[in-house]
């Protein structure tokens, strides 16, 4: 057992556990921060999407010991209210089915957008490409990052 | 040997209704007519609110506005029925009975009890509905039946509300009750310039007698079916709120993990848990026994391994470690199967001499012998996964004299049934809350997961949530069967269908359905069906049979269609034509008349009779869940690959409920056909699943999936029909068609990228 100070979604957060834990299940288990989903475990499906100092990670395979004074974002704290402009276009678009990879999708979805603002319809589609949706909202879930970058 | 498998739910999917049988009972022994709604549920919804006791709870998460702005919540709620309470301000609660897996159904359900109450939607929360079935009739997700069941009962729900709130207020307003309307939640009496809100009068409404008999709104006034409205938990998606089982948490809760045996045919052996228990955080390992049998054995209790190891702790990641800290043996239980077997016995059980039609008419054999060309073709595909993105979970706090089971589940009441056979405990001590579900699929019909978490809770003497990881669930079994189907066709010389005849068999169980098209269109006709015992344990998938049989055959149809140098779609339209007029056999599984109309309507919208160059289209079309489905492919060739640029789908399901969220679960469909039919696949070896995550089960990712979907649904003011499984099916043929118009080459075994030289570009036919 260690102590670990994190900065999460703007608020600093003491926890006490394992180093190997990783800062998905510390998020679920220790923060209840349940908006971040377990999916996979092994970093392929992309449902426990957070961004780690802006950059989109799959918080599965981040031990918390990696973590230090980075600033970690979860769905909670995209934004005070759902007002994210990515979370407004898939509210448009009405995108979940059974919206259980939705987090995920639009963490990595912002994070594209903070990366390149514009993307063409390829660059959003290859970007996408690392989260899967069982119920298959592909579709629309291009349509919403495409709806997000004009907002 | 069973043709059918043992493991398919008794709804898998529901026959037709013949004009003459209407009123005849369904497949799961209830009736799909007007009577599917109790009347006790009005009797006892309104002797419960006499008494002053709220119907239901949400335990979830509180109540949510339907709309997207924030509802100011009433002082007191009145409730008028099971699915209905009044807000003294008059905001109304509807609850919604059936579980949410994707399918929409907690925004589509109430819709419908909302138009017949007159209500102002964005005035409208929504709640998950407890297992009641006292209140509630086939509180289940599976068969796309929610809807075409429900229809009914929720539009007498809202009417006979609205009713009493009439009666209510012409006492108020001291006006005969046929001088009201209502609109909008607000009753007005127009000769007077009067109006009073469903609000002020609920209290009163909730003491008016139950109406026996209330008349329903003409479709043709429907303000609210037929319109988009948003998902009613989107907001809670988006912004990452616990609304799924995964997320459940409550004091003292401990999380369960299981290890079962790493292979079908294995049981457990011994177990050593020392070194696990003494790790940080665990509180206990124990073996666990939740098998069923005789009587007190559910349809939905199928589990390849009831017996396993659980291990509890505080935090998941310390279960997680633990468990990698036990010594476990196995033993074998049966002789270990492998793919390889299960395909090998499939191919020669329909190639076999063996005969035992399911359904025959005329005289196959002679039709045959004077074919002036027969098409004969067999097509297989694997067992697949369901996958859900959630895994499988279950919340249970199991006490001596009760128990509370909280979690993803599509059969609660059957969940139910068998945990009190497994606990010992009454049915009506236990309470079952259904969460909103990350995915079904058919996979959480078989509540296996529900009545472990159950037994976990008991055997350690507190509430437990039992967490699968994905190698957990994929390994689980319960998969959609491992098919084989062997087709033959009969033409005469100008190119006639003469005969068919079909041979399926799966582990476990036939794909086919004997009565469906084209049975009734062509006079000399056979369908047989074979099934193959194993120990692998096979569920109903998404579209059960029909996932696979509507491939097989609308591919196979496609290649017949050339041979008798036709248009496909023109083939086909002759074949139903043939139906129309003059059916063979009295039993068919479809009516024809629609089944052409969705032909026709997409022939129409993807202007299939003028082709352009470049692009190679495929055509397929499938009737099952009482809905009709056709679909146009078009494939394109981009860096020498073939790529689908766009999807025509026209459905026809009767009136649509949600329009945009409808069309959503018809692309999702489509590409969930596109991606299992390509892609994916669940292999064993030895007994042992050979793919046990993502990064060796491959599934439809977002640059796979097609590049536009346009649907069109046809308008025809028929009772809804299913909606969440029939999109699927026709999806990898209408593919494979193009596909091989593309390519030049035939596929006849999914996945499809397990051939790669029928995805090169070599000769493209049209």
């Amino acid at each position: 057992m260690a102590v670990f100070d994190l900065r999460v979604n703007g608020e600093n957060r003491r926890v006490d556990i394992e180093p190997d834990t990783p800062l998905l299940w510390v998020l679920r288990d220790h923060l209840d921060l349940v908006g971040t989903k377990y999916g996979c475990g092994i970093a392929q499906c992309g449902a426990c999407t957070v961004h780690l100092d802006g950059s989109a990670v799959r918080s599965c395979s981040v031990p918390v010991s990696s973590v230090g004074d980075r600033p970690v974002t979860t769905i909670e704290g995209l934004s005070p209210d759902g007002t994210h402009p990515v979370q407004r276009a898939w509210l448009e678009h009405d995108v979940p089915q059974c919206g259980y990879c939705q987090a995920g999708q639009i963490m990595t979805a912002a994070a594209l957008l903070d990366r390149n603002p514009s993307p063409t319809d390829d660059q959003i589609v290859q970007g996408m490409s690392g989260n899967i949706c069982r119920c298959a909202t592909y579709v629309r879930i291009r349509a919403a990052v495409k709806t997000a970058a004009g907002l | 040997m069973n043709p059918y498998s043992p493991y398919e739910p008794p709804f898998a999917d529901t026959p037709i209704e013949h004009p003459s049988q209407h009123g005849v009972g369904t497949e799961d022994g209830t009736s799909a007519n007007s009577d599917v709604f109790s009347r006790r549920t009005f009797l006892k919804a309104s002797a419960v609110a006499g008494g002053g006791l709220m119907i239901g709870f949400n335990w979830f998460a509180g109540c949510r506005p339907a709309g997207d702005q924030a509802l100011v919540m009433p002082d007191s709620w009145e409730a008028i029925n099971a699915f209905v309470k009044v807000g003294s301000n008059g905001v109304v609660t509807i609850m919604s009975p059936n579980p949410e897996i994707g399918q929409n159904v907690k925004t589509s359900m109430p819709m419908i009890v909302a138009e017949e109450l007159d209500l102002d939607w964005d005035r409208v929360v929504v709640e998950q509905a407890p297992l009641n079935t006292e209140h509630y009739d086939r509180q289940l997700a599976g068969g796309s039946q929610s809807i075409r069941r429900g229809w009914q009962g929720l539009r007498v729900a809202g009417a006979t509300a609205r009713r009493m709130l009439l009666e209510a207020a012409a006492q108020r307003l001291e006006v005969p009750i046929g001088e009201l309307t209502t609109d909008a939640g607000v009753i007005t009496h127009a000769a007077s310039g009067r109006s009073v809100g469903y609000g002020e009068v609920a209290t009163d409404a909730a003491s008016v007698p139950v109406p026996s008999d209330v008349a329903l709104k003409n479709p043709a006034d429907f303000k609210i079916i037929g319109t988009a409205r948003k998902n009613v938990d989107a907001k809670q998606i988006v912004t990452g709120k616990p609304l799924f089982g995964l997320d459940t948490k409550r004091d003292g809760m401990l999380i369960a993990m299981i290890v079962h045996a790493p292979a079908f045919g294995r049981r457990l052996g011994s177990l050593d848990a020392e070194a696990a228990k003494a790790m940080p955080g665990i509180r206990d390992v124990v073996t666990v026994n939740v098998g069923l049998s005789g009587d007190d054995r559910n349809w939905s209790d199928v589990n390849a391994f009831p017996g396993f190891v659980a291990v509890v702790g505080e935090t998941t990641w310390q279960v997680l470690k633990a468990r990698r800290a036990l010594t476990v043996a196995w033993e074998t239980d049966t002789p270990a199967e492998s793919t390889a077997d299960h395909e090998r016995d499939l191919v020669r059980l329909v190639n076999s001499g063996r005969t035992d039609a399911a359904r025959r008419d005329g005289n196959p054999d002679a039709a045959f012998s004077r074919a002036a060309t027969v098409v004969e073709q067999t097509y297989t595909a694997p067992f697949l996964a369901h996958n859900t993105m959630e895994p499988m979970n279950f919340f249970a706090d199991v006490k001596s004299d009760g128990a509370e089971l909280v979690g993803p589940i599509q059969t609660p009441e059957q969940l139910r049934s068998s945990a009190s056979n497994l606990l010992g405990i009454p049915e009506g001590r236990i309470s079952v809350h259904m969460t909103r579900q990350g995915g079904g699929f058919g996979r959480r019909l078989y509540g296996n997961f529900g009545l472990e978490a159950a037994a976990i809770s008991r055997a350690v003497g507190a509430p437990v949530k039992l967490v699968y990881t994905r190698e957990d669930d994929m390994t689980q079994g319960t998969y959609r069967p491992a098919y084989a189907v062997k087709y033959r066709a009969a033409l005469d010389e100008n190119g006639a269908l003469i005969g068919f005849h079909v041979r399926g068999a799966g582990v476990h169980g036939s794909p086919l359905f004997p009565n469906r098209f084209p049975a009734g269109a062509v006079d000399d006709y056979q369908a047989e069906n074979f099934g193959l015992e194993s120990n692998v344990t096979t569920g109903a998938w998404r579209a059960p049979r029909s996932n696979f049989t509507a491939w097989a055959e609308q591919a196979f149809l496609d290649e017949v269609a050339e041979a008798a140098g036709k248009d496909p779609i023109d083939f086909r339209l002759e074949l139903f034509e043939r139906a129309m007029s003059n059916p063979v056999g009295g039993d068919n599984d479809y009516d024809p008349a629609r089944y052409a109309g969705v032909l026709r309507l997409v022939r129409e919208k993807s202007r299939w009779d003028s082709p352009r160059p470049g692009v190679h289209r495929g055509v397929s079309a499938y009737y099952s869940h009482n809905s009709y489905v056709a679909q146009v492919m078009d494939v394109v060739i981009a860096d020498g690959r073939p790529q689908v640029e766009k999807v025509w789908c026209a459905v026809d399901c009767g009136i649509v409920i949600n329009t945009d969220a409808a069309r959503n679960q018809v692309e999702g469909g489509i590409i969930d056909g596109i991606g299992h039919a390509m892609y994916s696949e669940l292999t064993l070896t030895d007994g042992v699943p050979d793919q046990q995550n993502f990064d060796r089960y491959r599934l439809i990712r977002n640059p796979e999936a097609p590049k536009e979907i346009e649907v069109f649904f046809v308008d025809n003011g028929i009772d809804p029909t299913g909606l969440g499984e029939p999109t699927l099916p026709p999806a990898a043929a209408a593919l494979s068609n193009a596909l091989y118009r593309a390519t030049g080459t035939r596929l006849y075994r999914q996945p499809f990228v397990n051939q790669p030289e029928g995805l090169e570009v070599r000769e493209p036919v049209g």
